[in-house]
């Protein structure tokens, strides 16, 4: 018997290897390949005009921490680019929390409708987001600019006498970043929550006396994946993005999205653009690998 | 659908046989920068199909044609950008020197220094970076960097900056009265102390002059002539200013690269647009000035007469060369160290 | 304390706030949408303008820009290939790796897959310019529209794997071993029990990634081939220069074709119920 079963435990995995292959498959080649590319350029030298030269090198990786007083020549630890990380990160955190908060509930929402409707209300959340993401934000700077939408109406209503700024600030690439991510919050919590049948739920209390706890001990931890799921797809892009930061930001302060964007571009250094992505990709890929440890335990068949 | 997937076999097609494109042109150019009515022109006079896509700077143009297969035949480099493109053989030595429309070209448009004698490229716009302020909020001297760099009480927190490293620098070199892409590190360390002590004075750092200027967002801008001219026309109380220390030129310029499939209409395009009227019709779209001699009969009057365009004759207007390695990085760190 | 049968059954479904923060979100989704909307009527030069009058001509010129049609269409043929591509794989691929008896390299696959949400966009645009190149020259095939649906697809599968991987963790196994009971057949099985599950899963995962091929411009605009402008290449050479209301229009033709779209398979799926 216990013959069958491992006979039959090697096709399974043998299968599932093959239902993974064509991913495996693209990844590789279309990811993986392209950013071994990336980690050789940059131990590589930088090119006169931009472009990498065949000659091994560690001064991006040098220049990342350190770097040789422009006036002295001295090599002093310099911690410019560590502030610009820093300070990426902690938009990408405070984005994710934002779009948790208002995510989740927005999540629970729409898995409690009517189950013909649900699908309706998956449409309404994904419409505004089939016009095109530059549009989108310009029409945010109009809104929130000094003499946009909020203003001109909080004036006229008497609330204040002169605009509160609002645009080129924090606030707004809080905002545009929120505005641009939190669809891939509140979908994955909404397919978490969606096959959860609410009438179990209704029956357990009889051990919990209130909602409130209903909902943190029972409902939370059944929709941990898609919450999980809903952060990383939320910081991780949040964390390169900057495009819509640089317009709603007004560019007074670098993310690092844009430093490496730059390294492409005129300040012509891409293995130092390339070095930044590295180290931007450890850093992620630790928090990513944390994540898929854990829920792997938590789970067998 | 139906569409599509005609189009994906059209494309397919075009790519997989070479010689198919016996009456084809196409055309890598600078966003909103080519009057759709040049190409038909064009396409009517010489019997050819011309597709057009865009960019909107020189390093992602580079990339893409230093890759290889790029597909494109003609690209539009600005100055220090064909310098390179030349060092690093990817432009083809067409000769336009010997073309027939090259009796129009301007004389001083004739031996820049990055094509010096014309036999790679044609000028397609020229312009400088200077700045504009509304003259209703500043009433003050606008005909210098001072306006940027030590910036007047009304217009503190109200200025535009382009977002472009290597042209605030130079103006910032050009109000010192340093040489552009100087080395000496003293100078920078100056530069760097000016632009730290600007920057709580600036509001943004954008190429989006014209729309921060119109929806009075700011009330000057780090800008270039063309620009303005278009910024003016919903906000009537801007100045083009004309810095007293000296600006930095620009000349974009029609290449064709090296081993493009479609060499002989390429070529015929760059002769095209030395015809005066031609060229005419590239700056009334585009907005800014062109290097052909009679084109001006052609123009937009509003134009023509345009403060912009006629510039000072005193004005100072330099072309730099692309500054070397060592001093981009002493550059990076300047900037880097502002935007920080 | 409240006991089973008591008066006072609570409603799961409603807690306190969740309703009025939903609608609060979705309000300010569509708000900047409506601006956008009201605005492409307005008959002003400048995109930020004041409202200055009632026209309809930036729709009369967008209706003659060609370049505008031309790109929005091909943006959507892409984003729809890449999004059946990316989720038939990533569908395939999430049933591989979860909940199952471990494989050999099973975690290396997951991270492989999850990949390109770590790589900073301009890192991939650049490496995909490069590699794409590469084969262009040394074997001579050009893969033209190809490419960038293939690149597209590339990234579009890690938001198609995750959503759907976190709906099967929490699935209930129960189910699908009676299925398996039932029907001999793992492919039965899979169609009559396990798909149907996962549908919310999928459509959500299918949603994301065509809204993520749809606006992708990075690496779009790298590897892009000459006639190859999707949508916001286009819109992005317009944004760099007089930005008219035209934008505007443009944005609410999209929309209004996708409403159009959406009400047209909700009339079609009510016929089916029937």
């Amino acid at each position: 018997m216990s013959e069958l079963a491992s006979l039959q435990d090697r096709q399974d995995r043998r299968r599932h290897r093959l239902l993974a292959l064509p991913a495996i498959l693209i990844m590789v080649i279309l990811g993986l390949i392209p950013l071994m590319i990336v980690v050789v350029y940059s131990f590589l030298k930088s090119g006169e005009y931009g472009g990498v030269v065949p000659q091994f090198s560690l001064e991006a990786y040098v220049s990342l921490l350190f770097q040789r007083d422009m006036f002295d020549d001295t090599l002093t630890f310099s911690p410019a680019y560590l502030e610009i990380y820093i300070r990426t990160a902690i938009f990408g955190v405070v984005t994710t929390a934002i779009c948790l908060l208002v995510g989740f509930p927005t999540a629970y929402f729409m898995a409690t409708r009517p189950a013909d409707k649900r699908n309706l209300w998956v449409l309404l959340l994904t419409i505004p987001f089939w016009s095109n993401l530059l549009v989108r934000t310009i029409a945010v700077m109009f809104i929130i600019r000094d003499e946009g939408l909020i203003n001109t109406i909080l004036i006229r209503l008497g609330v204040l006498d002169h605009p509160v700024t609002l645009l080129f600030t924090n606030f707004a690439i809080l905002l545009g970043l929120v505005y641009s991510f939190l669809p891939f919050m509140v979908l994955p919590i909404y397919a978490s929550l969606e096959k959860f049948d609410f009438r179990l739920a209704e029956a357990g209390f009889d051990l919990y006396a209130n909602r409130l706890q209903v909902l943190t001990q029972i409902i939370i931890p059944l929709a941990k994946p898609g919450i999980v799921t809903g952060s990383i797809l939320v910081f991780v892009p949040a964390f390169g993005a900057y495009v819509t930061p640089l317009l709603l930001g007004g560019g007074s302060h670098l993310m690092i999205g844009d430093l490496i964007a730059l390294q492409f571009g005129s300040s012509r250094n891409w293995p130092l653009g390339s070095a930044f992505s590295i180290v931007l990709m450890i850093f992620v890929m630790l928090a990513l690998l944390f994540q898929i440890r854990r829920s792997g335990q938590v789970n067998h068949g | 659908m139906k569409k599509l997937s005609s189009l994906a076999v059209a494309g397919l097609l075009l790519s997989a046989s070479a010689s198919y494109a016996a009456g084809e042109l196409h055309i890598y150019n600078w966003g909103n920068y080519t009057n759709p009515d040049l190409l038909k022109k064009f396409e009517k006079q010489y019997d050819v199909k011309v597709t057009l896509d865009t960019y909107d700077s020189n390093e992602s143009m580079m990339a893409k044609v230093k890759a290889g297969s790029s597909g494109y035949d003609i690209v539009v480099p600005s100055d220090y950008a064909v310098d390179i493109m030349k060092k690093e053989g990817l432009l083809e030595a067409t000769e336009p020197d010997k073309m027939e429309n090259f009796k129009n070209m301007k004389p001083e448009m004739v031996n820049l220094y990055y094509d010096e004698g014309r036999h790679y490229t044609v000028p397609w716009q020229i312009g400088i970076t200077s700045l504009a302020v509304d003259t209703a909020v500043y009433k003050g001297d606008i005909d210098t960097w001072g306006v940027i760099f030590n910036p007047p009480a009304e217009l503190k927190g109200r200025i535009n900056v382009l977002d472009d490293m290597v042209s605030v620098i130079h103006a910032a070199e050009h109000y010192k009265g340093f040489k552009l892409c100087t080395s000496d590190k003293a100078e920078l360390k100056q530069i760097n102390e000016l632009l730290l002590a600007a920057k709580p004075s600036w509001r943004t750092f954008s190429y989006d002059g014209i729309t921060l200027l119109q929806s009075k967002d700011v009330d000057a801008s780090v800008i270039w002539d063309g620009a303005a001219y278009r910024a003016r026309a919903n906000r009537a109380t801007l100045k083009f200013g004309f810095p007293k220390e000296g600006v930095e030129g620009f000349v974009d310029n029609v290449a064709v690269l090296k081993g493009a499939k479609n060499m002989e209409n390429a070529k015929l395009f760059q002769n095209f647009i030395m015809d005066p009227e031609n060229a005419a019709m590239i700056s009334n779209f585009a907005t800014y000035s062109n290097g052909i001699t009679g084109s001006e009969k052609f123009m937009d009057k509003d134009l023509s007469n345009s403060p912009e365009v006629q510039r000072p004759a005193s004005m100072k207007v330099q072309f730099s060369p692309p500054c070397s390695a060592e001093v981009i990085e002493l550059y990076n760190k300047i900037w880097t160290n502002l935007r920080k | 304390m409240a006991s089973f049968g008591s008066s006072g059954k609570i409603d799961i479904k409603r807690q306190t706030g969740f309703g009025f923060i939903a609608i609060v979100c979705l309000v300010t989704l569509y708000l900047p949408i409506l601006v956008v909307l009201v605005f492409s009527f307005n008959n002003a030069q400048s995109i930020g303008a004041s409202w200055q009058g009632f026209s309809l001509r930036w729709y009369g010129t967008l209706m003659q820009n060609q370049g505008f049609f031309d790109s929005a269409i091909l943006s959507i043929g892409i984003a729809v290939a890449a999004t059946v591509i990316s989720t038939i794989i990533g569908t395939m691929a999430a049933l591989a790796t979860t909940r199952v008896k471990r494989w050999r390299g099973q975690a290396a696959t997951t991270l492989i897959i999850t990949s390109p949400l770590i790589v900073p966009e301009i890192v991939s645009a650049v490496s995909l310019l490069a590699f794409f190149s590469f084969i262009a020259q040394t074997f001579g095939i050009s893969f033209g529209i190809l490419k960038i649906v293939l690149a597209h697809a590339s990234f579009c599968i890690p938001f198609v794997y995750l959503p759907i991987k976190a709906r099967l963790e929490g699935m209930d196994v129960t189910l699908e071993n009676a299925a398996a009971d039932l029907y001999a057949d793992r492919w039965k099985t899979f169609r009559y029990v396990t798909l149907p599950l996962l549908l919310p899963g999928i459509s959500s995962g299918a949603a994301l990634a065509f809204i993520v091929s749809f606006d992708d411009f990075t690496i779009t605009q790298l590897i892009a081939g000459p006639g190859e402008t999707t949508l916001p290449l286009f819109i992005w050479s317009r944004i760099r220069n007089t930005v008219t209301p035209e934008l505007n229009a443009m944005c609410t033709v999209l929309l209004a074709v996708s409403v159009a779209f959406i009400i047209l398979s909700f009339v079609l799926t009510r016929k089916k119920q029937d």
